[in-house]
Formats: C-alpha cells, structure tokens, sequence
C-alpha cells in the first residue's frame, strides 16, 4: 500500500514540479517588466549586455547564415532543376529563410552562445554569494543584473536574425549565381516578386522577438534557480540550452500555425 | 575594455542589424502594396467567365514583362462573373480595346494575367474595365470538350 502510494507520488511530482516553475518564470518575468527602466536609466549596463550578447555573436550568426544558405541553394537546385523551376531558387531561399530557419536557427544559436553565458554568469553569482552581498546593499540583482541581460537579449535577437536572414540569402546567392550559374536578375526579382513585406519580413521578425523574450526569460531563469555549486551551475547551463531549444521548436510551431 | 569602444562595436552591432532589416524589407520583399506608393499605379478590372486558380498578387504581363499585379479578385452577384482589379505601372497605358486573358506559366506553373494592347488612340483610365477577356484554360473542360467529340465521331 506503501508502495503504491509512493509510486503515486513519484508521477505527480514532476508534474508540480512542472506548474511550480512555471509560477517562479511567470513572476519573474514580471518582476523583469517591472524594473525594465532601470537599464534604460543606467545605460552602460544595457550597452554591455548588448556588447556581450549582440556583438560577440555577429561572427557565429553569419557564418552560419551564410552555410545555412548555401546549403538551401544547393539542395533547392537539385530538387527545383527536376521540375525545370530554376527560376525560383531565390524566392524558395529567401522564404525558407525568412519564415522559418532565421528566426529558429538564430535562437538556438543565440541560447547556446549568449544563453548559456548568461546562466553561469548569474549561477555563478549566486554561487559566490554576489547577489545575497548586492540584496545586502539593498541593491535588487533583478534591476541590477537581470533586466539588463533581458531587455539586451530582446534587442539582439530580431537584430541578429536579420544579420542571419541577409547572410543566408547571399550564401543561397553565391551558390546559385556564381557558382552554378543561374541568372542573377531572375533570382532577384522571382525573389521580390514572391517574398511579401508583410507575410514574410515583418511574421520572421515578430517570431525572432518571442524567441528572444523565450530564451533570455529562460536563461536568467536557470541562472537563479541553479544550485548554487560548480556543479549545479553547470547543469543550469546545460539545462538552458537544451530547453530553449525545445521551446524555440515548440514555440515555432504554434506562431507558424497562427501567423500563417 | 574602455568605454568607447564598447560603445563603439555596439553602435556597429546595431547599425547592421537595422541595414540588415532594411535590406531584407527593401530589396528582398515587395513594398509595393504600402500606401505611399500607391500613386505610382492606377487600377483596371477585367471581368472573366473563369479565372482557373489566380490568385491575388500573381503578375500581370505584357508580352512577358511585368507591368502590375492582381490587388483584388471578387464576383460579381449579378452576372456571376469573377472581376478582377489590377494595379499597372503608371508608365504604362492600354488603349480601349485592349483584351485580357488568364494564361499559366508553363504546365504546372502559375497562373498570370496576360494584357495584349489594342489599336484604339483613346486609353484606359484609372478604375476603368478591358471589355475584351477570354477565361483560363481549365484542362477538365479541354478534356470533356475531346471526349464529346470523340464520341461522336
């Protein structure tokens, strides 16, 4: 009877476990909205993060943009030439591109680059007692520390999946145009003949600004609930990269089906 | 690290991430449907029997080149015909009696409005009609058309 009355219980804890964080994220989250000023008011905190999270970033995102795109025009080649619609190399590019792999490819790239920084940093913090020293102060480390981390992430994901997007479709440029040779003015204008401001530009954007919110609300998240050892803070950093990658797909699925 | 610099690689971090955005609104999507630039088209409808599967912003052409696109496709309640209106260049004017036609690119491709220009002096203005429309190529009726014959030869 014990027994079973334990087993019971083993199923229902990750479930509590489950509501109970996401009750901590949603305050925390508010708490973040609440104290949003304050990297507004002290500047050089929000440039720092922006430093940190946006410009560090720039190599890695376009790199892999412009692979990404590479890869999209090459295998679109070899798919498209079978139906003898070369001409929409561009547009598939850019459209693949614009709706789906920038946006998702940039968050799971920004959480495993800034991301995980961002949870140590603030794991680690906590781990050497900072953020009880700063509470001490009366200094609150959700103004001080947090909240400039978030709103930089916000900022830099949109921007960064831009820098990706343009990145992407002159890779899928380079390799239809000037390595195998199609018509650069058919790529262009199929591409701006079938890529609409809104539909596409402005839906990608809007997606890359939730991932944002996701992604850094997760990794400020882990940062304060980590366990504050070498070990636990590890395990947050891991934890952030692989469940902002599973929110970003999930996230993705349900803003696809809405937008379009 | 000083100040300025990060200061520095910030505002070049974000000066490209604006160029980027622009970039991908201005030279990759088609801003065409914004209002301010709505001076540079003037619209023209065409009434059709059948317009097979045009969609709104598919192209409209003149041998070939693009000259608009379909902005609005509706029916009409009395004749039971489907109006569509375009939006042509400025730059280019059709005279009275030019005539419309709902072609396909390729065999499988997408379907466009096709405008072959008249001979009449007087041209089209804005919110006018092309009286002279012939309906898309629906390949069931081309298929039924060959059969009926077929049986009664």
């Amino acid at each position: 009877m014990n027994n079973l009355f334990g087993l019971i219980s083993k199923i229902g804890a990750p479930f509590t476990g489950f509501i109970l964080s996401l009750g901590e994220l949603a305050r925390l989250l508010f708490n973040i909205l609440f104290s949003l000023t304050y990297p507004l008011k002290n500047f050089f905190l929000l440039i720092k993060e922006l430093y940190f999270s946006g410009v560090r970033s720039i190599v890695i995102i376009a790199f892999s943009g412009w692979f990404v795109g590479m890869v999209l025009g090459l295998q679109g080649y070899n798919t498209l030439e079978r139906f003898g619609s070369l001409s929409m190399l561009g547009s598939m590019v850019a459209i693949s591109l614009l709706r789906e792999l920038g946006p998702v490819l940039t968050a799971i790239l920004f959480a495993s680059r800034a991301g995980s920084g961002m949870t140590a940093e603030i794991g680690l913090m906590k781990a050497t007692e900072q953020l009880d020293a700063m509470s001490v102060m009366a200094v609150d480390p959700i103004k001080r520390v947090v909240s400039p981390k978030f709103l930089g992430g916000i900022i830099s994901v949109p921007l960064l999946t831009g820098l990706f997007n343009v990145a992407g479709i002159f890779g899928g440029y380079f390799v239809g145009v000037i390595l195998l040779r199609l018509d650069s003015g058919t790529f262009w204008s199929q591409m701006r003949s079938s890529v609409s401001l809104h539909d596409d530009v402005i839906n990608g954007i809007i997606k890359s600004f939730i991932f944002g919110v996701a992604v850094t609300l997760i990794a400020v998240y882990q940062g304060f609930v980590a366990k504050p050892t070498a070990e636990g803070v590890s395990l947050a950093t891991t934890r952030t990269v692989v469940s902002s990658a599973l929110i970003v797909l999930a996230l993705d699925f349900i803003l696809t089906a809405l937008m379009f | 690290m000083k100040r300025l610099l990060i200061d520095f690689w910030v505002g070049i971090f974000v000066l490209i991430g604006i160029l980027c955005l622009g970039f991908l609104s201005f030279r990759v999507a088609t801003v065409s449907n914004i209002g301010s630039a709505s001076n540079q088209y003037y619209s023209l409808s065409a009434s059709f029997n059948n317009i097979g599967s045009l969609k709104v912003s598919a192209p409209v052409k003149v041998s070939g080149f693009i000259v608009g696109r379909v902005s609005d496709i509706h029916l009409d309640p009395k004749t039971y015909q489907a109006v569509v209106t375009m939006e042509i260049n400025n730059s280019y004017k059709f005279s009275v009696d030019a005539s419309a036609q709902v072609l396909t690119m390729g065999i499988l491709g997408e379907q466009y409005v096709g405008i072959q220009s008249g001979a009449d002096t007087n041209y089209l203005e804005n919110g006018e009609s092309i009286r002279f429309t012939s309906s898309a190529l629906v390949l069931e009726d081309l298929i039924g058309k060959f059969m009926t014959n077929l049986n009664s030869k």
